[in-house]
């Protein structure tokens, strides 16, 4: 290695060189069920420390690449590293490596909360003592101290997501897998999941998550792809993302009539893109209010006006041409 | 913190038996439900058939009293039944409902681990529940030899002869329907024809040659050698082959069955 490579600009990196190559590296990769593809020839880079993201909606291919990067799902197609091997031929070395938190929770209802760390730790060599010290750290950690000697199976759909990703964290990974951390939770069950989530990330865990959630995209994911039909759309920071695909505000009306295409037409030249949705009319553009006042002008009395920031939403719907349903 | 620099534990040596583990802490919780029928269905059935049936069979079978004469037979279906009962449902659920494979899938377990470790848990159940049998059956004085010890490493055999093979079965049914036509048409009939009740050869040709087929005859005539003394009526050699010929053969069974469930 040459020094010019250790020290950029003046500044020494502290980290070796080894450890800034992606952990996880696709090309091309592809994922088929029979005649089907799920997975259509993807390229991915996720760097040590970083949070990165799948967005997408039902069917997008976002599982069938987490299973991949967790080594459970052989690839049909392309190349994929993850930290530096094969995750076919080394499927068992990859995995001692990363934590899961797959879309559906897979405890053992018939154990204890503190069971299914404790036996889940030792398929990863943890010995018994660590184990139960771990498991009472983790416990803490995701605020289940109190529920440590009750049976998993009554627990709530957020403890047991929180319990889920404790388990995934038994092992002390490298890089945490979260496929749809927080569908099904209430938002405060939620907050506290994104809390979590991002005191692993300060302490430098690789966080790899789907979701359809645009807040949570937004607060956690430094970097995320748009994934529709198998294919990335999109890739890029939240913000880049928004700044690319969208403008600075959106307007929404909302008119009394059954359909909101007959006021479409009427919009022209008001917005730099107009959305139509079922339920209300999107107005892109730099500056909201102007807008309203030109949609005034022209005599239009929408029943509601909302003008807003444009979101991560926007830019899904630009891409895929569809809402996001949460 | 650097990623390279994070020590990390050895990976277990022997990865089966953290999956052992993992059975054995579910069973901890379950097993007290389950002594008592263990320790009481033996002396149901030595009362029932032993003295009840046996009082009508005046002669015993080929001069041996009918109750020691059974009771070898019922050791082995004890283990048998208790066997397949957990390699059926409790197999089908951790595909389906609980999905407990999928979990030790994702961790650095291979395949054959899991398949292995759950295996051994069964063996485990079907041994101590065949040492229950005979510790009763023997404080009933239903026991004439003490060569009757032997029997347990024939019935850890067949466990694994029918429990393998019931494995790939119970990962490759879609619904849990098949899992009671096993029942009904293999694990019944067998117990009743396989020589536990009455000799084999009483049965016509056609009916006995399948009893010769079934693992369970092998290792019926197995323990009836060694708890009564008298000579099997086959190869020792030949049993012990062809019950670990189930095993192996249901062995790679199963692993291709878990195989194509869990890696898709
Ligand atoms: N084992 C499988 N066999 C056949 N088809 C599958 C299998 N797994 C996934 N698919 C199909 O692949 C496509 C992508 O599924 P995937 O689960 O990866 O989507 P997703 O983006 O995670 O969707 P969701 O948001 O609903 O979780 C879907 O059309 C799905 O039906
Ligand atoms: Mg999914």
């Amino acid at each position: 290695m040459s020094k010019g490579a250790a020290a950029v600009g003046g500044r020494r990196y502290g980290r070796p060189v080894t450890s800034t190559a992606p952990l996880i590296r696709a090309r091309g990769l592809v994922k088929r069920f029979g005649a089907f593809t799920a997975v259509d020839g993807i390229d991915v880079d996720v760097h040590p420390g970083e949070a990165f993201g799948f967005l997408g909606p039902n069917g997008a291919g976002k599982s069938s690449t987490m299973r991949m990067v967790g080594c459970i799902s052989p690839p049909s197609g392309g190349e994929l590293r993850i930290l530096g091997m094969d995750p076919v031929r080394d499927g068992p070395a990859i995995r001692a490596r990363l934590g899961v938190c797959p879309q559906l929770d897979n405890l053992d209802p018939d154990l204890t909360v503190r069971e299914n760390l404790t036996t889940y730790a030792r398929y990863f060599g943890v010995p018994r003592r660590t184990a139960r010290e771990r498991a009472a750290e983790l416990l803490d950690f995701v605020q289940l101290t109190e529920r440590a000697d009750s049976r998993v199976e009554p627990l709530s759909g957020g403890m047991k997501r929180r319990l889920t990703i404790a388990r995934a964290l038994v092992n002390e990974p490298d890089v945490v897998l979260l496929d749809e951390p927080t569908t099904g939770l209430d938002p405060q069950a939620r907050h506290l999941v994104w809390e979590r989530l991002f005191r692993l990330k300060q302490q430098g865990v690789t966080l790899v998550l789907t979701t359809h959630y645009m807040d949570e995209a937004e607060q956690l994911c430094d970097r995320l792809v748009v994934m529709d039909g198998g294919r990335i759309v999109a890739e890029g920071s939240p913000r880049a993302l928004i700044e690319r695909h969208s403008t600075r505000e959106v307007v929404e009306l909302r008119f009394a009539a059954e359909s909101q295409e007959a006021f479409a037409g009427k919009l022209d030249g008001l917005a730099e893109r107009v959305e139509v949705l079922p339920d209300r009319i999107l107005l892109y553009v730099a500056d909201g209010d102007t807008a309203v006042t030109q949609v005034e002008a022209r005599g239009l009395t929408p029943a509601a006006v909302l003008v807003r920031r444009s979101s991560l939403e926007d830019v899904f719907l630009h891409l895929t041409g569809r809402t996001l349903v949460d | 913190m650097s990623v390279a620099q994070r020590s990390r534990p050895e990976l277990p040596r022997v990865p089966a038996m953290t999956v052992l583990a993992y059975h054995l802490t579910g069973y901890r919780r379950t097993w007290r439900a389950g002594v008592f029928s263990s320790f009481l269905l033996p002396t149901l059935t030595v009362l029932g058939f032993g003295l009840g049936v046996g009082g009508y069979v005046d002669q015993g079978v080929n001069g041996v009293p009918y109750l020691e004469w059974i009771v070898p037979g019922l050791l082995a279906s004890t283990a048998l039944q208790v066997a397949i009962a957990e390699s059926t449902f409790p197999v089908f659920a951790n595909f389906q409902w609980t999905r407990s494979y999928t979990a030790q899938n994702a961790a650095p377990l291979r395949v054959g681990d899991i398949v292995a470790g759950h295996l051994a848990f069964v063996l485990f159940r079907a041994v101590t529940a065949s040492a229950a049998f005979l510790l009763v059956t023997t404080l009933l004085g239903a026991v004439a030899s003490a060569w009757a010890v032997l029997t347990l490493p024939v019935v850890a055999l067949l466990a694994l002869a029918v429990a393998a093979p019931t494995f790939g079965y119970a990962a490759a049914v879609s619904s849990d329907s098949w899992l009671a036509m096993l029942f009904r048409f293999a694990v019944i009939p067998t117990t009743l024809f396989a020589g536990v009740f009455f000799p084999v050869e009483s049965l016509p040709g056609g009916l006995r040659h399948l009893a010769y087929a079934t693992p369970l005859w092998h290792a019926v005539d197995l323990c009836r050698a060694a708890m009564l003394g008298a000579p099997p009526q086959w190869s020792v050699p030949g049993h012990l082959l062809y019950l670990a010929a189930w095993a192996v053969g249901g062995w790679a069974l199963a692993v291709r069955r878990f195989r194509r469930r869990l890696v898709v």
